[in-house]
């Protein structure tokens, strides 16, 4: 048999590696997760199923009958109308999800998909959520992103840490993360509730922590208020990175720092968050093979598998979870990426 | 892609009940127990889309092909709520605005 296999790079170009290089490539990938995010390494099993995996023939992969996950989206209705640039608005984009691509779930969103935007247009997405429920049977959610650097100035009300804190303004910076975060925090609330008054099966906090971890604490207390107040609305919660930028650095969450969380604390704080569901992201780093990404990334994902107590529900796109950092993902790391985050990694979906 | 790579397959198989569940903050395994226990059928025919169409019908939960007279949006989610015994809150809104 020919020691020769196909396999690509992180930023999709593809490769021929023999068994020993991708074997040298998944050994180093999971050794850099286990050092930096103080993963266990996967045994030998993981390692010799994730082999086969990578050396499969056939260009597109599935799971074995019955190991099959439930699959969810970020930026939902985005990606027909807008990305695709489809003519169809958004309750049909959603129906062609339940219909024709079968997903178990889907997201409608908005096109500017920060919380803050949408403050003002709340009453109009707040209808556009009663009609696909009357249309749809699948569960809906709607999501977007805090993006808390939208409230610094010049745009929004509150100094610009971003500003502050190469000139050594370091307590000017933290005071103005800390009121961005209320200002964040109560949008949030404001929106998820007015969502789930509207019959939204549930809120999706998506890419928590872009702006740091006073960004990833406006989250998770926003989910701590609605999720008590709204006890049958479902709450999930991605992480923007696969470790919480300390752009304050001293911020608590239920007497946990957020800053340089990795997804095994990550995790945590979302379960005491009272969120339903965790979405795990793990970076690609686009100079490496997909080999060392996808061992690196199933390294992180086994581990906070192995401490949740909620789903876990990979982000598997471009550039994450494995993916390579290309726009159009190939479709045999894709499928390559569902097939070991479910097999290998015991993931509950993605 | 991952929809055909690995998952449950939505209304075609028992997809959307199945992330009905996952969505309350259960397990992926107990789920599909949980909604396999309720439609009295195995696990392994969850994801099962033959075995499930004829589930779906006989419930009329909706399917993937309209069918004259049969149920589906809310409809089906009313039929769905009663099936897992839980609450949907776009069906109790909707009960609500019909006063029931």
């Amino acid at each position: 048999m020919k020691d020769s296999f196909f396999t690509r790079m992180g930023d999709g170009e593809g490769v021929w590696m023999s068994k020993a290089e991708l074997e040298e490539e998944v050994q180093k990938g999971m050794e850099n997760a286990v050092k930096k995010g103080k993963s266990q390494p996967l045994d030998k099993e993981d390692i010799d199923k994730l082999m086969d995996i990578l050396m499969m023939p056939a260009k597109n992969v599935s799971v074995e009958r019955g190991n099959e996950g439930v699959v969810t989206f970020d930026a939902g209705t985005l990606k027909l109308p807008v990305r695709s640039n489809i003519p169809v608005d958004r309750s049909t984009a959603l129906m062609i999800h339940e219909r024709i691509l079968c997903s178990d779930t889907m997201e409608l969103c908005h096109v500017d998909y920060s919380y803050k935007a949408i403050k003002n247009i709340i009453a109009e997405e707040g209808m556009a959520m009663e009609a696909a429920q009357m249309n749809c049977i699948m569960p809906i959610f709607y999501g977007a992103m805090p993006n808390m650097g939208l409230y610094t100035q010049p745009d929004g009300p509150v100094e610009n840490w971003s500003v502050a804190l190469p000139e050594g303004r370091i307590k000017d910076a933290c005071d103005a993360q800390e009121q961005a975060l209320e200002l964040c925090k109560e949008d949030m609330i404001f929106i998820g509730s007015k969502m789930a008054e509207a019959g939204a099966c549930g809120i999706q906090f998506d890419t928590i922590g872009a702006s740091g971890d006073a960004d990833a604490i406006a989250a998770l207390e926003a989910a701590k208020v609605l999720s008590e107040k709204y006890p049958d609305l479902s709450i999930t919660m991605g992480m923007a990175n696969e470790f919480h930028l300390g752009m304050h650095g001293k911020l608590m969450f239920e007497g946990e720092k957020i800053a340089g969380q990795y997804p095994v604390r990550q995790i945590k704080s979302v379960e005491a968050a009272g969120a339903h569901s965790y979405g795990c992201v793990i970076n690609t780093n686009s100079s490496k093979s997909f080999a060392w990404n996808l061992a690196r990334s199933l390294t992180y994902v086994k581990e906070a598998t192995r401490v949740a107590n909620i789903p876990v529900l990979v982000n598997a796109g471009m550039g994450v979870g494995g993916i390579p950092l290309t726009n159009t993902s190939p479709t045999d790391c894709t499928t390559r990426v569902s097939k070991a985050m479910l097999e290998i990694g015991k993931a509950d979906g993605l | 892609m991952h929809e055909m790579a690995a998952g449950m397959g939505g209304i075609r198989t028992a997809g959307d009940l199945v992330a009905r569940m996952v969505m309350k903050g259960m397990k992926i395994n107990e789920a599909k127990k949980y909604v396999a226990d309720k439609l009295g059928c195995s696990v392994f025919d969850l994801s099962d889309s033959a075995k499930m169409k004829e589930i779906r019908e006989s419930l009329d939960i909706g399917t993937v092909l309209s069918r004259t007279n049969a149920a589906t949006g809310m409809a089906a989610k009313i039929k769905i709520a009663e099936l897992l015994d839980i609450k949907i809150p776009s069906v109790e809104k909707f009960k609500k605005l019909i006063s029931i």
